[in-house]
């Protein structure tokens, strides 16, 4: 009786909405390679993360107060019931959220996964990086502390930074008026003020989340419309049996929500490890100075980004060239084009072999350097530069980091597969169980 | 699995290892070395001693404006009115913050600098930094009060617990001064005890749920061949 | 892929065993988004009782005070108002004369005075219709023949125990506010530590 009322009212509901059929293709009969690795769990832990962030967030959104904003986290972490636990999951999963996707990031380096046919499900997680990144931006702002203070001013000045003398019959003293007025226009104020606060909270809390579920969404469709690839680079769907199903593909429901299940319980053991027992990360999720109000007086005694932008402000600060334009405009050219050189990925990579296990030597060696050089660009991005590693300083080891990062995309991945025998690339994929 | 269960180890060994790091670059930035402060935060008493202190020697300049007296009776142990009569001497409410009566703009006067809050010094800082500094008095008679500081130099704040020192001897002072960070320790982040309770729980329940999610995987991968 | 000797009571058991002690995890997880809606620590703080000083209010006179965001009366009846309210008892024109609606005032002022002594009457002062607050009428009118409260909106009426009169659109007496003495002179609204008898 209950199971008919209930096969009923789904039939009701799917004559008019196509919910079974969006299930069965994203879930039941959506066929994912059968030999993910652990590598592959870093895509559902974004999701869980993003979820994380907006639950919380729209909770944080409840009692913060941008007038009065850095007395109104106080009130979050003291007075309110447990606001102290969602504004530490809130900021901790911040870090998270980067963690992941940059490990989401290095498994589609490794793998080639956004090779043909699969360049805009890259794309769209470039976009989603770049969304990302400036949502960071603006929530780190939000709490309007002294590093919140600092950090908004060092990068909003970079607005100055923009070479508009490119322009046709603009002279350098009218580039300069323009980057002001831009800078100005930015913070809606002659200083960092409330003004910029109200601001940014209205697009940390609207607008940029509204475009990054969006993009996530296509991310996913795009995924879904050409497949997931896999360890081995094979595309599952040149092997098909009788029925038009992958002979290396399991419905993604149930195989891989059960699997994916035990990553998510493995993934939040870690991150409540870090919310209750080191919620600041010894000053790396929660900096210190942080814990004290914007003082427009009393710059911190060292200015650092969070470590999820160190690899890019490294690049920002290694910069001391100039040539027609000045250090401050070629470290942001720099900076920009660190990140731009990723979206052109797909096109840049023109080794015959997807993934990195039937690779040469060459390209294994200079992907872990790959690998090496941009966790430590990304620990000097957070350390004072007057500071030197055997025998060189930080600045010039920012600028070794720099420019092997260039060098990898540029040269390595589009000539590399030329110095190297790769090995032959299965035809069915290897490895069941992970 | 194996492979999972290794990348997780070394994962959560780095987290680790960058935070005790991360502690001891802050500390290597200042001129003289931190002393330790070895607070108990679980050490109630302590903290109370630590808060008399602080109402009856810092409260004049420096307020706890997050921190509210009924909060720290609850998390302290301490009775309500006592809390009123041998702390509050402002307010006559157990709920308010624990402001002080001093005027910012004479205080600037004084001193150089209006005296900062200080509910959440001890993460600004640093419990260290800070039990450093308040046993990092000396005599030096160039400066207007007749101190100076080995942690924060030409610090603006006379000496202000120096009776206290002749008082109680050095070593006394130092277990006083330790109560007193403790104190701050504590008004920094009153839930930390709590949280780590909590913490405990929930990290004890995912372990339970790790079991049935991880059988259920088995189960249904004996299918994948 | 294969579905040989697959174990569907296991694999049922084990859903369900999974998906119970998810549900849990998820009910545990709601509690601190649940709880934070409560009154935070500054609202306890300034929704905390208010103290009255009554040694000035003469008799027949009202002051009104703030508490939690609703006008507190206080009342020191004369003898001329306490007298009128038995005879508006006697007279059957009141809706609850007993007060027996027992959630419009605590136990201590469910009494022929509503009140804990007799001449001093706490109100909360908002209509228990649509919450405006009524005036108050010390001298005797058409309607209120011993004086008492009108409500401006909807024409309520109550006498000087805050008691409804019938045919008003007012279903309820007004509402006693939790009280007490810390002395002969000082009322504390909002809490009973001090004394309710």
């Amino acid at each position: 009786m209950i199971q008919r009322l209930l096969k009923g009212s789904i039939d009701w509901v799917d004559a008019r909405l196509p919910v079974v059929d969006a299930f069965k293709t994203h879930m039941s009969e959506y066929y994912a390679p059968k030999n993910f690795n652990f590598w592959y769990y870093f895509g559902v832990l974004s999701m869980i993360v993003l979820v994380n962030q907006l639950v919380t967030g729209i909770w944080l959104t409840m009692f913060y107060s941008p007038t009065d904003a850095f007395a109104s986290v106080e009130y979050i972490m003291r007075d309110v019931q447990f606001g102290w636990l969602i504004r530490y999951m809130h900021a901790v999963g911040a870090s998270a959220f980067f963690a992941v996707v940059y490990l989401h990031m290095f498994r589609g380096l490794m793998y080639g996964s956004y090779k043909p046919p699969r360049e805009l499900v890259w794309i769209c997680g470039m976009l989603i990086y770049l969304a990302l990144m400036a949502e960071g931006f603006l929530g780190y702002v939000l709490p309007w502390g002294n590093m919140s203070y600092w950090g908004a001013q060092v990068i909003i000045s970079l607005a100055e930074a923009i070479p508009f003398q490119v322009i046709p019959f603009v002279d350098g003293d009218k580039a300069a008026a323009m980057g002001e007025a831009l800078t100005t226009w930015v913070r809606g104020d002659y200083l960092l003020s409330d003004a910029t606060v109200n601001k940014f909270f209205a697009l940390h809390v609207v607008a940029i989340p509204l475009v990054l579920v969006a993009l996530v969404v296509l991310h996913i469709l795009a995924l879904h419309e050409v497949g997931s690839n896999n360890p081995d680079g094979v595309e599952i769907k040149e092997n098909l049996d009788e029925n038009g199903i992958p002979k290396d593909g399991i419905p993604f429901h149930p195989y891989y929500t059960v699997k994916d299940l035990v990553g998510v319980v493995i993934f939040l053991m870690v991150f409540a490890l870090v919310v209750f027992f080191f919620p600041d990360m010894g000053g790396y999720f929660l900096e210190k100075p942080n814990f004290e109000p914007a003082n427009p007086l009393v710059t911190p005694d060292h200015i650092a980004p969070v470590w999820y932008y160190g690899p890019y402000y490294a690049m920002l600060r290694a910069t001391t060239f100039s040539f027609i334009f000045n250090a401050k405009t070629w470290g942001m050219i720099i900076m920009g084009g660190g990140i731009a050189v990723l979206f052109v990925l797909p096109w840049l990579d023109r080794h015959p072999v997807k993934s990195i296990r039937y690779k040469g030597l060459f390209s294994k060696i200079t992907l872990w350097l790959f690998a090496i050089f941009f966790l430590a660009l990304g620990y000097l991005g957070t350390q004072p530069a007057d500071n030197s590693f055997l025998g060189l300083s930080f600045t010039t080891w920012a600028q070794i980091g720099t420019f092997y990062y260039f060098i990898y995309f540029l040269v390595f991945l589009p000539f590399g597969h030329r110095f190297e025998k790769s090995k032959p690339v299965p035809t069915r994929v290897t490895g069941g169980k992970a | 699995m194996r492979q999972f269960a290794l990348i997780l180890l070394g994962a959560i060994t780095a987290l680790l290892a960058s935070v005790s790091v991360a502690d001891t670059e802050t500390a290597g930035v200042l001129e003289d070395p931190l002393v330790k402060a070895n607070v108990n935060i679980y050490d109630k008493v302590s903290k109370q001693r630590g808060a008399k202190l602080f109402v009856n020697y810092c409260m004049g300049c420096h307020s706890l404006q997050y921190q509210r007296y009924g909060r720290l009776g609850e998390d302290l142990g301490i009775p309500e009115d006592i809390v009123l009569e041998n702390l509050n001497f402002v307010s006559d409410r157990i709920g308010d913050t624990m402001q002080n009566a001093m005027d910012k703009k004479d205080a600037a006067e004084w001193f150089g600098a209006t005296p900062p809050d200080l509910t959440m010094v001890a993460r600004l800082r640093s419990p260290d930094w800070l039990y450093s500094y308040l046993i990092g008095f000396y005599e030096d008679a160039s400066r207007p009060y007749g101190y100076n500081n080995k942690i924060f130099p030409l610090v603006g704040m006379p000496h202000v617990l120096a009776d206290l020192e002749e008082e109680l001897g050095d070593e006394k002072f130092r277990e006083a001064m330790l109560d007193l960070t403790n104190f701050l320790v504590y008004t920094a982040e009153p839930i930390q005890e709590t949280r780590r309770k909590i913490g405990f729980g929930v990290l004890f329940f995912l372990l339970i749920l790790l079991i049935p999610a991880y059988l259920l995987k088995r189960e249904y991968w004996k299918d994948v061949k | 892929m294969s579905n040989d000797g697959i174990n569907k009571g296991r694999r049922t058991f084990l859903v369900g065993l999974t998906s119970a002690v998810g549900a849990v995890g998820v009910v545990g997880a709601a509690v601190p988004f649940v709880k934070s809606w409560q009154p935070s620590a500054r609202a306890e703080n300034a929704g905390a009782p208010v103290q009255i000083d009554i040694s000035k209010l003469e008799a027949g006179q009202r002051v009104v005070r703030e508490w939690r965001g609703q006008p507190i009366w206080v009342v020191r009846r004369n003898k001329d108002m306490l007298e009128g309210l038995n005879k508006l008892a006697e007279k059957g024109v009141l809706s609850d004369p007993e007060s027996a609606v027992s959630s419009q005032q605590p136990e201590y002022a469910q009494n022929e005075y509503r009140s804990i002594k007799p001449e001093i009457l706490v109100l909360i002062g908002t209509c228990t219709h649509l919450g405006c607050s009524p005036t108050l009428q010390t001298e005797a009118t058409v309607q209120l023949e011993h004086g008492g409260f009108f409500c401006p909106c909807h024409g309520s009426m109550f006498d000087f125990a805050g008691r409804v009169y019938r045919s008003v659109p007012a279903p309820t007496n007004l509402v006693v506010p939790p009280h007490s003495y810390l002395n002969d002179h000082v009322i504390i609204v909002g809490s009973e530590e001090g004394e309710t008898a």
